[in-house]
Formats: C-alpha cells, sequence, structure tokens
C-alpha cells in the first residue's frame, strides 16, 4: 500500500502528462499482481467497491470527532477523505500495513454496515498518506488528474504496447486485469473477445466556433440532446454503454430486449414526448430515466425511450471503423431497416444548400430535443476520441439572462479557497429575488479572484459552507434551455447554466424577472 | 503601550520581526536583542529598547518580561503581571526543536493570548527529520537538475538550511539575494549555516545537483528563470493539505512550519490550563470549539491587519 499511496501523492503534484505517465507505468512495472491491477483499476475508475459508500467516511468521522471541528475542518479541506486522512490519529500498532490486494478482498467480503469499522481497522495500519490513499481507493474517486485514456497509455507504454490495441480489449476485462499483465509481459497471448458483448470508444467532435466547413466534405445532421449511447450485440447478449464505458442495460431493459441486430451501433437515447407529437422530449423528460439501477414498468410506460442512430461500428462480426463515413451511413442505414422503428430510427441527415442556409437552419431550430449541428467528414473512419478536422459540433447559440448572486459556497479540490459557486436569483412577481439557478463555471481565474473578494466583503449571513452576499450583483448567465420544475420555488430550473459576464456596471434592480425565463420555455 | 501594533504608534512591544507584528514606524520599541536587530536590517535604525529573554521593566504599574516563543530567532511571549494577575501573549510560537531559535518556555498565567493559525485538527505537522529526508532524496534523484525551496527569508529559510546541516548535508546551498543579509544576521547570533553562495549570477551548471532556497514570491517569478530544471518544494504548513500545495504550482511540498499545529496548540492549552484563553489570528472558531469541548473558558479575539495564510 505505500508504493500506491506514493504514487498517488506523486501524481497529484506532478502537472506534466509525460512525467505521470512514467510514473504509472514505472509502478506497473514493479508491482506484482494483484496489487497493480487494482490500482489500475483505481486510477482508470473502473474498481467499484460496492461496500463502501461516501456516507461510509462520513460515517466513520462523525463516531470519531466532535461534528463541529470535522465540519470546519471539510470546509477548509474542501475533500472529505483528505480530512479523515489528515484528522485521523497516528496509532502505535504491530500490525504491519495492508496490501492493495489485502485492502479488497477485505471491503469486498464485508457488509455495508460493516465497512466503516473494517475501513477503521485499515485506517489505523497507516499514515496520513496510505489513509489518503486507501479512502480514495475505497470509494473509487481518484481526483488525481488522471483520466481512464491516461492510465491505459501509461499501461501501454510500460509494456511496449499501442494504448490502441489496449483500448479495444480493455472493455472485455475486469479487475484486477491479470490476463492484460499477462499479456503485457508477454507471457499470454492477447485476450480472446470473440462472443462478448464489450464497449468499443466512441467518436468525439470538438466545437465548431467560429469555423466554418464545406458541406460538400462534411455532413450535417442535428446534435440530439440525450445521452449518448452504444449498443454491443452478439446474438447471445445485448449490452448498452454510456458515453465513459459504463454499461447501462439494467436501466433501458427495453432497448436491450427489442434490439434484434447483431453488432454495434452508436446512438442518441431520448425519450419520446407526447407533447412533441411523438417526437423526441427534453433532456428533462430524460433525466427522470437516468441514475436508476432498474426500471419499473411504468416508468418504462410514463417516459419511453428509443435510439437515435448515427453510426455503426460493427455489422455483424465485421469491422466497419476503418471505412469512411459515406460508406458507414450507407450500413447503417441497412441495419436500421431491419429494427423496431418504434425502438430505433435513423438520425436524419440535414440538407443544407451551403454553409450559410445551414446556419439559417440551425438558427430557426427551436425544437426542445436539438442541442444544435453536427458536421461530419464524409471521407472520416470511425476513430476513438476526439480528433482534429474530422467531427465538429456546432451548438445553440445559448439563451442568457441578467441574475442576481444571492449565495456563494466554497468551491471543492483546487478551488476549495474559493467562492466559486454561486446561487443566483431573477426577481418574482412580488419583487422578491427568487432562486433560479447555480453556476461554477464560464469565468476566468481574474473574475474568480474578484469575485472571491466580492463574496467576502459583501457577505450578510453564513449557514455553514455558504453565505449570502448583498444583493447587487449582477451575474449574465447563459443556459442552453430553460425547463418547469417543481423542486425550485421559482418553478423553473435551467440547463447547463453558466456564467458568461459579470455585469458590474447594472444595477441589481435591472436584472431579469422569473417571467422573462418562463417566457422562454421551450 | 501597544503589543505588535499594526500601525505606528508611540509606544510599540514587539514579539518578533514577521513584517505583520514588527512594523517600522514606531516611537519606542521595545523587543528581544535579536527582534531589535532583525527590525533594524528591515527598516534602517529604528529606537529600541533590548529585553532579554527572562529580563522585565515596569510601565504603567505593569510588569513586561519576554519569555522565548520558539517561532524564529528573537521571537518571545510577552508576560504582563498585574496586581497578581499574569496574561501571557504568546505572539507566534511552536514546540518543535528548532536549531535556529531559542525553545519555547512554558510560562504559568491566568489569561493566555493564543495565536491558532493552524487551529484546525487537520493540522498534525509530520517530523521535520522526513521532510528535510524527503527534500535530500529528491534532490539526489535529480542530479542533472536542483530543487528550489520557497521559504519565508526570516527563520523559515534558515531552520531549513540549519535542518539540512543536522542531517548531514554539507554540499554549498544556493540562496536567493534577498536572503543574504538575514543569513548573515543568524550566522552573527550564532546560528551555524555552513557554506551559503548566491545563486544570483551563477550559471545553469554551477546549480546542477544542488539544493537552492528563496523567498516564496520568487518561486513562480522570472528569477526562477536561472534554474537548471527546477523541482518546486515549498517549505510550510498549508503544504499539509493537497489542493493548497497544488494552487501554489508546487511539486514537493515540504510540511515544514514554525507554528505550532493542533496538537501543539491544544497541548499547550492542557499544560497551562489558563483559567481564560483569548484566542488571535488563525482558526479562533476551531480552537474555541475545542476550548469548549474541554470546558477551557475561551473567546475569540479579532485583530485587523492579519490575514489567514500570509505565512506559515
Amino acid at each position: 500500500m505505500q508504493a500506491f499511496a506514493a504514487l498517488v501523492d506523486a501524481l497529484v503534484y506532478t502537472r506534466s502528462r509525460d512525467a505521470k505517465i512514467r510514473l504509472i507505468a514505472d509502478y506497473l512495472r514493479a508491482t506484482p499482481d494483484p496489487d497493480r491491477g487494482w490500482a489500475l483499476a483505481a486510477l482508470a475508475g473502473t474498481l467499484n467497491i460496492a461496500t463502501v459508500k461516501a456516507s461510509a467516511i462520513r460515517a466513520m468521522a462523525e463516531e470519531r470527532f466532535d461534528p463541529l471541528l470535522f465540519r470546519m475542518s471539510r470546509d477548509y479541506v474542501g475533500d472529505t477523505a483528505e480530512t479523515v486522512a489528515l484528522m485521523w490519529p497516528d496509532q502505535q500498532t504491530a500490525k504491519a500495513p495492508p496490501s492493495v490486494a489485502e485492502i479488497i478482498d477485505l471491503l469486498n467480503a464485508t457488509s455495508r454496515a460493516r465497512a466503516p469499522s473494517v475501513l477503521a481497522e485499515l485506517m489505523d495500519r497507516l499514515d496520513a498518506d496510505g489513509r489518503y490513499a486507501l479512502l480514495k481507493l475505497a470509494t473509487g474517486g481518484m481526483r488525481v488528474g488522471i483520466s481512464a485514456r491516461l492510465a491505459k497509455t501509461a499501461f501501454a507504454q510500460g509494456f511496449g504496447l499501442s494504448v490502441d490495441d489496449v483500448e479495444e480489449v480493455w472493455h472485455a476485462l475486469r479487475p484486477p486485469y491479470a490476463e492484460l499483465f499477462a499479456w503485457g509481459e508477454g507471457r499470454a497471448e492477447r485476450p480472446n473477445l470473440a462472443d462478448s458483448a464489450f464497449f468499443r470508444p466512441f467518436m468525439l467532435a470538438h466545437p465548431l466556433d467560429d469555423g466554418v466547413v464545406d458541406l460538400s466534405e462534411f455532413a450535417a445532421e442535428w446534435k440530439w440532446d440525450g445521452i449518448r449511447i452504444q449498443i454491443a450485440a452478439t446474438g447471445t447478449e445485448t449490452r448498452l454503454f454510456s458515453r465513459g464505458g459504463d454499461e447501462v442495460t439494467a436501466a433501458f431493459p427495453e432497448i436491450a430486449a427489442t434490439f434484434t441486430g447483431i453488432g454495434v451501433v452508436d446512438g442518441e437515447l431520448l425519450v419520446r414526448g407526447d407533447v412533441q407529437g411523438g417526437e423526441a422530449a427534453s433532456f428533462n423528460a430524460l433525466q427522470q430515466r437516468l441514475g436508476r439501477k432498474t426500471v419499473t414498468a411504468a416508468m418504462q410506460a410514463e417516459y419511453p425511450v428509443f435510439v437515435r442512430l448515427y453510426d455503426i461500428l460493427f455489422d455483424g462480426a465485421e469491422d466497419m471503423r476503418g471505412l469512411g463515413w459515406t460508406q458507414r451511413r450507407d450500413r447503417l442505414e441497412r441495419f436500421a431497416a431491419g429494427l423496431d422503428p418504434a425502438r430505433f430510427d435513423l438520425s436524419a441527415l440535414i440538407e443544407a444548400r451551403d454553409f450559410d442556409h445551414l446556419a439559417e437552419l440551425r438558427g430557426a431550430a427551436r425544437e426542445a430535443a436539438i442541442e444544435g449541428v453536427m458536421l461530419k467528414r464524409r471521407d472520416a473512419p470511425y476513430l476513438a476520441g476526439r480528433k482534429v478536422g474530422l467531427w465538429y459540433k456546432w451548438k445553440r447559440e445559448p439563451l442568457v439572462a441578467d441574475c442576481v448572486m444571492m449565495y456563494a459556497q466554497r468551491g471543492s479540490g483546487k478551488r476549495s479557497s474559493y467562492y466559486s459557486d454561486y446561487t443566483f436569483g431573477c426577481w418574482g412577481e412580488d419583487g422578491t429575488l427568487l432562486p433560479v439557478g447555480k453556476a461554477y463555471s464560464g469565468f476566468s481565474d481574474t473574475e474568480l479572484k474578484w469575485l472571491d473578494r466580492f463574496v467576502r466583503t459583501n457577505t450578510v449571513a453564513r449557514f455553514g459552507p455558504v453565505r449570502e452576499v448583498e444583493k447587487t450583483l449582477v451575474l449574465e448567465v447563459a443556459f442552453d434551455a430553460v425547463h418547469e420544475s417543481k423542486r425550485h420555488k421559482s418553478g423553473i430550473a435551467m440547463r447547463f447554466p453558466r456564467i458568461s459576464r459579470l455585469r458590474r456596471d447594472k444595477p441589481a434592480e435591472e436584472a431579469d424577472k422569473v417571467a422573462t425565463l418562463k417566457a422562454m420555455i421551450g | 503601550m501597544w503589543i505588535d501594533p499594526s500601525q505606528a504608534v508611540a509606544r510599540a512591544l514587539v514579539t518578533h520581526g514577521h513584517a505583520d507584528h514588527a512594523r517600522s514606524g514606531h516611537g519606542t520599541v521595545w523587543a528581544t536583542p535579536e527582534t531589535l536587530a532583525i527590525m533594524a536590517l528591515r527598516y534602517g535604525t529604528e529606537m529600541g529598547t533590548p529585553v532579554p529573554y527572562g529580563d522585565g521593566f515596569e510601565a504603567n504599574g505593569v510588569k513586561i518580561s519576554f519569555h522565548p516563543a520558539g517561532h524564529v530567532l528573537g521571537s518571545a511571549q510577552i508576560l504582563l503581571e498585574h496586581a497578581g494577575e499574569r496574561v501571557i501573549v504568546t505572539g507566534d510560537y511552536k514546540r518543535r526543536h528548532d536549531p535556529t531559535c531559542a525553545a519555547f518556555e512554558p510560562v504559568a498565567c491566568d489569561v493566555l493570548i493564543t495565536e491558532a493559525t493552524f487551529g484546525l485538527p487537520v493540522f498534525n505537522h509530520p517530523p521535520i527529520e522526513d521532510e528535510i529526508r524527503k527534500l535530500l532524496d529528491t534532490r539526489n534523484a535529480h542530479p542533472d537538475g536542483c530543487v528550489v525551496v520557497g521559504a519565508y527569508a526570516l527563520g523559515k529559510a534558515q531552520r531549513v538550511i540549519a535542518e539540512l546541516r543536522r542531517a548531514g548535508y554539507d554540499a554549498p546551498v544556493f540562496i536567493h539575494g534577498a536572503m543574504q543579509k538575514m543569513c548573515d544576521l543568524y550566522e552573527a547570533h550564532g546560528v551555524s549555516l555552513g557554506e551559503l553562495i548566491p545563486a544570483t549570477g551563477l550559471a545553469k551548471g554551477e546549480l546542477r545537483g544542488g539544493i537552492v532556497v528563496a523567498p516564496p514570491s520568487a518561486l513562480n517569478d522570472r528569477w526562477a528563470r536561472r534554474l537548471p530544471e527546477p523541482v518546486t518544494a515549498m517549505a510550510s504548513g498549508w503544504m499539509r493539505v493537497r489542493q493548497r500545495a497544488r494552487q501554489r504550482n508546487v511539486e514537493l511540498p515540504l510540511v515544514i512550519s514554525d507554528h505550532a499545529d493542533w496538537n501543539e496548540l491544544t497541548g499547550t492549552l492542557l499544560e497551562l490550563r489558563p483559567s481564560e484563553t483569548w484566542i488571535t489570528h488563525g482558526r479562533t472558531d476551531a480552537l474555541g470549539r475545542w476550548c469548549e469541548l474541554h470546558q477551557l473558558k475561551a473567546r475569540a479575539l479579532d485583530l485587523v491587519g492579519r490575514e489567514d495564510e500570509d505565512e506559515g
């Protein structure tokens, strides 16, 4: 465990990507199985210890520390696991520090109720850095600036493999990845994947920003505002994956059950809305279906889902990804023709004369489920990740409103010393401010410093980590959409709000009214 | 008569030489001889009456004496005695061993006015030997580069150098020009720092494999461009919290503090058991809460001109 703790610490303080890769690769080569496999899973975000939730750590802390002192400490540190690791007293124990594998085995073998005490015993055997690594390992959120891709790249470099080859087999394997290391060390063949339905990395788009493309080279289609989904089917099993490669089959059983093809397709999962005349409803409707491990028949009936297909990666066992988009589109159309039209349709192409015409169509589109336009190079193969010049997303212009800052809260992580999360409001009918949203992005570092000082010098009340401020600062807030919400007093909720400008010139009385926002519900 | 006033006054008692405690322009200053020497170095000639540790004098019927605080060279606690009542102002202090200054002396008192810079239970400074070992290991792992340590020019820099010497490191230590005079002052007061070479003006090749000590403000400044592949270290109690270290672009955090950590603060309260404790700059709320839990009478004393996190 000390080696893993040292790695975690070194990663926290290392900024260069290459240096991070070297650190991880060195660790993976020097550490025996299965410790290194568990560590790799932790870094790549595939380690999930079902018995330990964030609440187990809070429970452990509450049992030992004065709640007030703990809360003050947590507010200062900005991270629960680190706070507990630092507050935990060093023990003089004869027991040796546990190995990574011992920790995983003990935690997997316990129950959720017993987990806090098992964790506590492990804490007593470690120093502050070890305790930090333990808690991060147990809860699965490492927060050391490592993406899954970087972890795989480090593995590939450590063992002289290509990262694309690793990526290809990765999702068919499970921690602690014994087959992967055996392959890496040349002790075994590349793992055999036949007959398993697993995730292939998505192809992603760059923002178009102010660019212009030639429509003879690029095809245009709508960017739908649902969740990106991949369906992989072998004939014996069908599995659904979200953008990050997480399996979501159980949340959408009707999709898996009605998919009759064999192959791998890429599409957008959407909810069919009655008010939209059977067309796709807003993301708000889909949200009712997200984050559920299982789903009732009533939910399935109330929020019927379907998949709008974008692309095809495998047709049967045949890999389509090397083909150009035009050829794949052709294969996709034929493939989709064999599917249940109630559950699967094709994402239609936008017929535009030229780019200006496309801009006009994009500007006119106000359908709830349209987020913007996708531009795909007609001759581009399907490549993992975000490759320059092949796919662009061109989002609709955001909506904006002038709101007044009401509350502020310290951020987490790097921002834990700044008041960086702001709740803002608009004027209600009776002339009071009602909160309409919360944002923590969109401003520059310089603006953040200014905002932080504004909050500190204009505080009128404190509620734990939250400060209420003088209602004087107008924030121009950009957002993608507004919808009704019963959860908020204002009756509305914003989709993806962010601060677009600080309107220090504008008096708070001139900020927008809630009624103005309600008129934007689309 | 004021203690560590943040504005110029006619008569000031000064606990130690850090700028937020010792400012210039007072009429008359009472401080330890070392603190007066530090103030003279920083502000030019100052009117001052030296009060050595243990000595006292009387003013307005109050007996005033200075006692070692263990914070930096010359740092003192100030004891005020009047009509049988004893008040201690700790100033900044620590209880750990420090080869560059006199060790903290516990003084029995009725009222304790204590600092609380690191007054949160997350602050438990590790043994300095461990931190110096990290520094030396990093230096050994980078023979073609150097390690630049951010350390405050008064106190921290000399302590880091003295601890390096205690750990057996006898190569020259390179220092930022701004530190030379303070290091000379320490030497003149009997704190031996070994061979120090100004880093300014040296070629990159001469700094390879070396340890450079510089004020924190120089780390991300143009000054640092002269260094060969530097690993940026920072010696401060704030380095205990990971994201704080990251915010300052620190690659090697060294948890070395000249302030009492949580256990030292609370341990001192338990040892002295004053009938009343006033808590000044730092985390007055958390230490106050601890006093409440331990049935010690305490209150927060808000002082102006003290920003938290400005030193460590």
